[in-house]
């Protein structure tokens, strides 16, 4: 790795250049290229020892190339240069190992769920199915009916809280239901599941389960996300544009209503749509309040009422027999209740775009 | 159209902090007067006073008497919002609403005051604000583009267009040119001098020259020390106080020598 290059044209390197600026000699591109290859073959010699495995290579090669470039860098670049190619890998190195679990179980998901993404999983329930067939038409509808509840509790409860929070609280009320409000953030889930169903069996006895149970119960869990995103939202509208309105002597209520959330609105809709997302999901609280049903349901206010999570829980737990029909059945519910929140998260992206305040000449 | 205003022993507190104190002034309609002293000293307390802006900021409160043509606007039964759309203002930064077009900016007092105008007066309103604050030929062709799009001088414009299409009696203006290059501050000081047929202008200012070039009366506040309240010093014909002011603090501040 002698090979140098030279920041400077006029410059040979170390302290005694001419020009203003010092050069220092770096490491050419191949060559760190070179040395990460050559960590990588050691390191499949290595893993070769104890039985050939492309993982453990990647992590002896990383390991590797990583002190023989930062040995290297060392003794050519200093101490400084040599510091931030390591910092520089560790840090790659950590993003590249959060990344693992995620690229593995997208894959696992879809190599598992692809198989039964066909029309009648779409298009059929599972009333009177044991073994082949069926489908989660039910349990789609079921969420798409629960989740759209509790956004329909949630969103103006939250809106509303932060719209407090942000332009009319003061003090200590104001405290208190920050105070409140993160800890509601950090209920488990089942909690909320729980209490739900300890108030609707308050009022129609024990045992009962409904579609709206859920949707209190997801509310509880979805009300403080809303509040949160919207207050940082609204906190980003400039001053300014409040104190513009009031000099023209606006209403403070028309304000907020006619300045304030159309600025925000984008930042609203993102943050409205990723708590949809967050709760989407949810499992435990629906088992207790919801319950599970074969057939197709959609009357929230009667009956139980299935759910794409539910759904892929009680098919892999009781999957009838033969089994394996009722676990494939579980992954690609899995794989629609991620389509489901990918597409929530598109939807935000786009909101977001859509409604932000122009700037176009 | 353009009122007077009397100021008399007027004292702003934030909280319990005494931020300015004593104010006796009174403000002769359709013509321009300027507020200079250095920073901290009130002169934006006492601006947004005027109008009752001040009180947005929570905690910050006032003692004694606004009087416009008779009516004191601190009395019991007078609503802030009232007093806002009588005193318009223009601030430091142009802040044009960003959700809005241009046309719809100059509207934006009128329509959400729940105004109801047709199409062709709101035109008519938008031509007519537009062209008093020398920004229509500028933008006459892109009403329908967003307001942010446009220079900051042209903004700052579109925010005097908007403050002047709510056809206000007194215009406040704090320090409006201070983020402006010296052409866009050259056409917004030509526009007060034409804006002053219609409407009493109340201009805080850090720029001296700008005082002395558009002004009929000039204020002078300062502060004692540190923690003391801004008091207003001097008020005299613009002339005077850049000639021959009463007091030395005046001199001193004018002519370069102070602190």
């Amino acid at each position: 790795m002698s090979t140098e290059t030279t920041l400077a044209p006029s410059g040979t390197g170390g302290n005694g250049s001419p020009g203003p600026v010092r050069t220092h000699r770096r490491l050419p591109r191949y060559g760190v290229a070179a040395l990460y290859l050559g960590g990588v073959v050691v390191g499949a010699l290595l893993s070769a020892l104890t039985g050939f495995s492309i993982a453990l290579t990647v992590v002896y090669g990383v390991v590797l190339g990583t002190l023989a470039v930062y040995l290297v860098a060392r003794r050519v670049e200093g101490r400084r240069k040599a510091t931030d190619r390591l910092v520089t890998t560790v840090v790659t190195s950590a993003f590249g190992i959060a990344m693992v679990p995620l690229v593995s179980l997208v894959y696992t998901v879809l190599d598992n769920g692809l198989g039964r993404l066909d029309s009648a999983f779409f298009n059929s329930s599972m009333l009177g199915i044991v073994g082949e067939g069926g489908g989660a038409y039910h349990a789609i509808l079921g969420t798409v009916i629960i989740t759209a509840l509790t956004a329909a509790i949630s969103v103006p409860i939250g809106l509303l809280t932060a719209i407090y929070l942000v332009e009319y609280g003061t003090g200590r009320l104001k405290k208190a239901i920050t105070f409140l409000v993160d800890v509601m953030t950090g209920i488990p889930s089942i909690v909320a599941g729980l209490f739900a169903f300890a108030l609707f069996a308050l009022f129609f006895g024990p045992g009962i389960r409904l579609g709206i149970m859920g949707a209190v119960a997801l509310a509880v869990l979805m009300t403080p996300v809303v509040v949160r995103s919207s207050e940082e939202v609204l906190k980003l509208v400039p001053n300014e544009l409040r104190e513009a309105s009031y000099a023209l002597g606006v209403p403070k209520w028309r304000t907020i209503l006619k300045i304030v959330i159309p600025t925000a609105i984008g930042g609203l809709g993102t943050g409205i749509t990723l708590a949809v997302a967050r709760v989407i999901g949810e499992t435990a609280p629906l088992l207790v309040t919801t319950g599970f049903v074969n057939g197709t349901n959609l009357d929230p206010f009667s009956g139980r009422m299935t759910t794409l999570p539910t759904f892929s829980f009680y098919q892999l737990t009781q999957p009838g027999f033969p089994p394996e029909f009722g676990i494939d059945r579980a992954w690609t519910a899995a794989l629609v209740l991620i389509i489901l929140v990918m597409a929530l998260n598109v939807v935000a992206r786009l909101i977001s775009r859509i409604f932000a305040p122009k700037t176009g000449r | 159209m353009a009122k007077r205003i009397d100021v008399s022993d007027l004292d702003i507190y934030y909280s319990n902090f005494l931020a300015v104190q004593g104010v006796n002034i009174s403000i002769e309609p359709r013509s321009i007067t300027a507020l200079i002293g250095p920073s901290g000293c009130g002169k934006s307390s006492f601006l947004r006073s005027l109008n009752r802006m001040h009180e947005v900021i929570p905690g910050a409160r006032v003692e004694g008497k606004v009087v416009i043509d008779g009516q004191d606007l601190y009395g019991p039964d007078v609503d802030p919002v009232d007093v806002r759309r009588q005193i318009g203002m223009v601030f430091q930064r142009p802040n044009p609403f960003p959700t809005m077009s241009i046309y719809d900016n100059v509207v934006a007092g009128v329509r959400l005051n729940g105004g109801r105008l047709k199409k062709a007066q709101l035109d008519e309103l938008v031509e007519r604000s537009l062209r008093g604050a020398n920004l229509w030929n500028e933008v006459k062709d892109r009403l329908a583009r967003p307001g942010s799009g446009l220079s900051g001088g042209q903004q700052q414009r579109l925010c005097i267009a908007r403050a002047i299409a709510v056809e206000p009696e007194v215009l406040l203006m704090d320090e409006p040119c201070s983020a402006l290059d010296p052409i866009s501050t050259l056409a917004i000081e030509d526009l007060m001098t034409e804006l002053k047929e219609r409407f009493t202008i109340v201009i805080v200012t850090h720029n001296m020259q700008q005082a002395a070039r558009v002004s009929e009366s000039t204020g002078f506040f300062n502060l004692s020390g540190v923690g003391q309240p801004g008091r207003l010093v001097e008020f005299n014909p613009t002339q005077k106080i850049f000639s021959n002011p009463d007091e030395k603090a005046t001199e001193d501040y004018i002519s370069g020598r102070f602190g």
